[in-house]
């Protein structure tokens, strides 16, 4: 078998839509990179792990035994920690997909020219967005599932719909990645990542993670319901504690839109980049 | 194996590549011979389908890169100008999983990384990461990396640039090796020595051109004399260029030296001596490539 073969071979049948070249249905093998890269970087991956558990033990368990119970999303009360668990959940997704896509990407673009090695490969940048973003998006999971295996010991999870969980984190890692790929495609130096930092540390902090959206007053709650981590939030906090009504679908529409439209500027803005 | 016909280039206002037809045929190696801006790598980025054409048209294997660029890639070598290991890997991994990137299977690129490592002599250095090599050894992996698929077509951008003489000749050596293996080659330099020793036949670009064409030794006889008398002056008598052209067919002044093409240089330099001129120093040489291209452009090759 030649390379020539297998060229275009395993494309899929909407891959047509794109334009010519763009997409060799291969972007696994990026996603195969990563993994044989990360068996050197595994302690980043490690710390990724630890700080939500971090902010878990801190928050929850320390100010948890101040605050008390709290009213859970349908109502009924739930202790401190379990309220803030899911609010860490959907960060920690967030956190882990927007530095691999940003950061490692830029890394990637920027000073090891490997998207240009990639391109003299039968590889086209869709195959690479798609790659880079699964693998932020394998990370984000493996973080989401870590942490549900902790809230699950912790017993801070009160409904099996917690299940649902993983697969919403999934989306919700995909969404970031898929957006902050994007994102990285516009930088031009390290200095703009400071705007990436300014982005995703106020809606950590101030996007009904910590406390209810009833805290602020209906101008400032508009501006919150616009965030995409709002979304993410409401959405595990509704599947952790069991809250599942209709309005979920909404949040996980946002997600579908926030990763197509992530997807589509990430591959035109490496083509534009590298292809030019 | 490529074909370009009024082949052009444009970023924006600037038009790097403007207008080339060039022909390179199986088995052969073929170079782009020019300075820095000359247009040599916009050319090769073209071919290499990493590069939209302006206009004009170019075949590469017999395929348009517009339509089939990744057909085409999958049988290309590539080596860029500057190096892009992946720094994340080792030095097989590097060759394993780029095979992996063309769709050849797990097995057979493990193989191949094993002779490529060899033909590298890079065996010993194998499960070492990229970036404690050496320059040379960095080169070489890229080498050994664009091979990993066989290509019909072999393309490298100013190959030894940045390496010492040592590594620059081992270079050479594989690449030979290639070429008798009968894989075609095309070649960017700014080196004329490399130009020579590598290449079968090469255009000289200046600004985007071609502006001369041939295998090394026509190009020379064409656009050059046989012999090239060197000689430097002591600043106060440095004479005029009218009165060293009595004894030569050409004479081109260089800031640090003169420079008298000639047939023989030796009778030259006899003549000058009897005309009372007296040089600092005198060095009798053959033309070369670099003589080609001060005559055709009127500027020296190397800054």
């Amino acid at each position: 078998m030649t390379a020539a073969d297998t060229a275009t071979r395993s494309a899929p049948g909407w891959a047509r839509l794109l334009p010519g070249g763009s997409y060799a249905g291969r972007s696994r093998m990026l996603l195969l990179r990563s993994a044989t890269a990360s068996r050197r970087t595994w302690p980043a991956i490690v710390s990724g792990f630890a700080e939500p558990v971090f902010y878990l033990l801190a928050m929850g368990s320390g100010l948890g035994s101040l605050v008390g119970e709290l009213p859970g999303p349908d109502g009924r009360p739930i202790s401190y920690a379990a309220y803030i668990a899911p609010g860490l959940l959907a960060a920690s997704a967030m956190n882990g997909a927007v530095f691999d896509a940003t950061f490692n990407v830029f890394f990637k673009l920027k000073y090891n020219r490997l998207y240009d090695a990639m391109l003299a490969t039968p590889l086209g940048p869709v195959d690479i967005a798609l790659g880079e973003i699964g693998w932020a998006l394998l990370r984000g999971g493996l973080y989401a599932t870590g942490f549900l295996s902790v809230m699950a010991v912790a017993g801070l999870i009160t409904s099996p719909w917690a299940l649902l969980a993983l697969p919403a984190a999934l989306l919700v890692a995909f969404a970031f990645a898929a957006v902050g790929m994007a994102a990285t495609s516009f930088m031009r130096s390290w200095q703009d990542f400071d705007l990436v930092t300014l982005a995703v540390l106020p809606m950590f902090l101030f996007a009904t993670t910590f406390y209810p959206l009833g805290v602020y007053p209906r101008p400032l709650q508009i501006l919150v319901e616009c965030l995409p981590l709002f979304h993410a939030v409401e959405l595990m906090r509704g599947l952790t504690t069991g809250a599942v009504q209709i309005g979920l679908l909404g949040h996980l529409a946002y997600f579908l839109v926030m990763a197509a439209v992530g997807v589509v500027v990430a591959a035109r803005r490496l083509e534009a980049l590298l292809l030019r | 194996m490529v074909q370009a016909r009024d082949l052009r280039k444009r970023f924006g206002a600037f038009e790097a590549v403007r207008g080339i037809d060039v022909d390179v045929a199986q088995g052969e190696v073929f170079g782009f011979l020019g300075p820095n801006g000359a247009g040599k790598s916009s050319t090769m980025r073209m071919i290499a389908c990493v590069s939209p054409r302006t206009s004009g048209s170019l075949q590469v294997l017999g395929m348009d890169p517009d339509r089939d660029g990744p057909r085409i890639r999958a049988r290309l070598g590539v080596v860029p100008q500057l190096d892009n290991l992946d720094t994340e890997l080792s030095v097989r991994e590097n060759l394993e999983i780029y095979g992996r990137y063309f769709g050849l299977p797990r097995r057979h690129v493990r193989a191949k990384a094993a002779e490529l490592l060899e033909f590298a002599r890079l065996t010993e250095r194998a499960e070492d990461r990229v970036e404690p090599l050496s320059g040379g050894m960095k080169r070489r992996l890229t080498i050994a990396r664009s091979l990993v698929n066989d290509p019909d077509l072999l393309l490298l951008d100013e190959p030894t640039t940045g390496l010492d003489p040592q590594a620059r000749h081992l270079l050479w050596e594989r690449l030979y090796q290639l070429k008798r293996e009968g894989v075609t080659q095309i070649i960017t330099t700014h080196y004329m020595d490399e130009a020579e020793q590598l290449c079968d036949r090469l255009v000289v670009m200046d600004g985007g051109v071609i502006v001369a064409e041939g295998s090394p030794a026509e190009l020379i006889e064409r656009w050059s004399t046989r012999e090239v008398l060197e000689l430097r002056f002591a600043p106060a008598d440095r004479p005029g260029a009218a009165d060293l052209e009595r004894h030569a067919e050409r004479v081109e002044m260089l800031p640090d030296r003169a420079l008298l093409y000639t047939a023989d240089g030796e009778r030259s330099q006899a003549a000058l001596h009897s005309a009372g001129l007296r040089p600092l120093s005198a060095l009798v040489r053959r033309s070369t490539l670099e003589d080609v291209f001060l005559r055709l452009t009127g500027r020296t090759l190397v800054d």
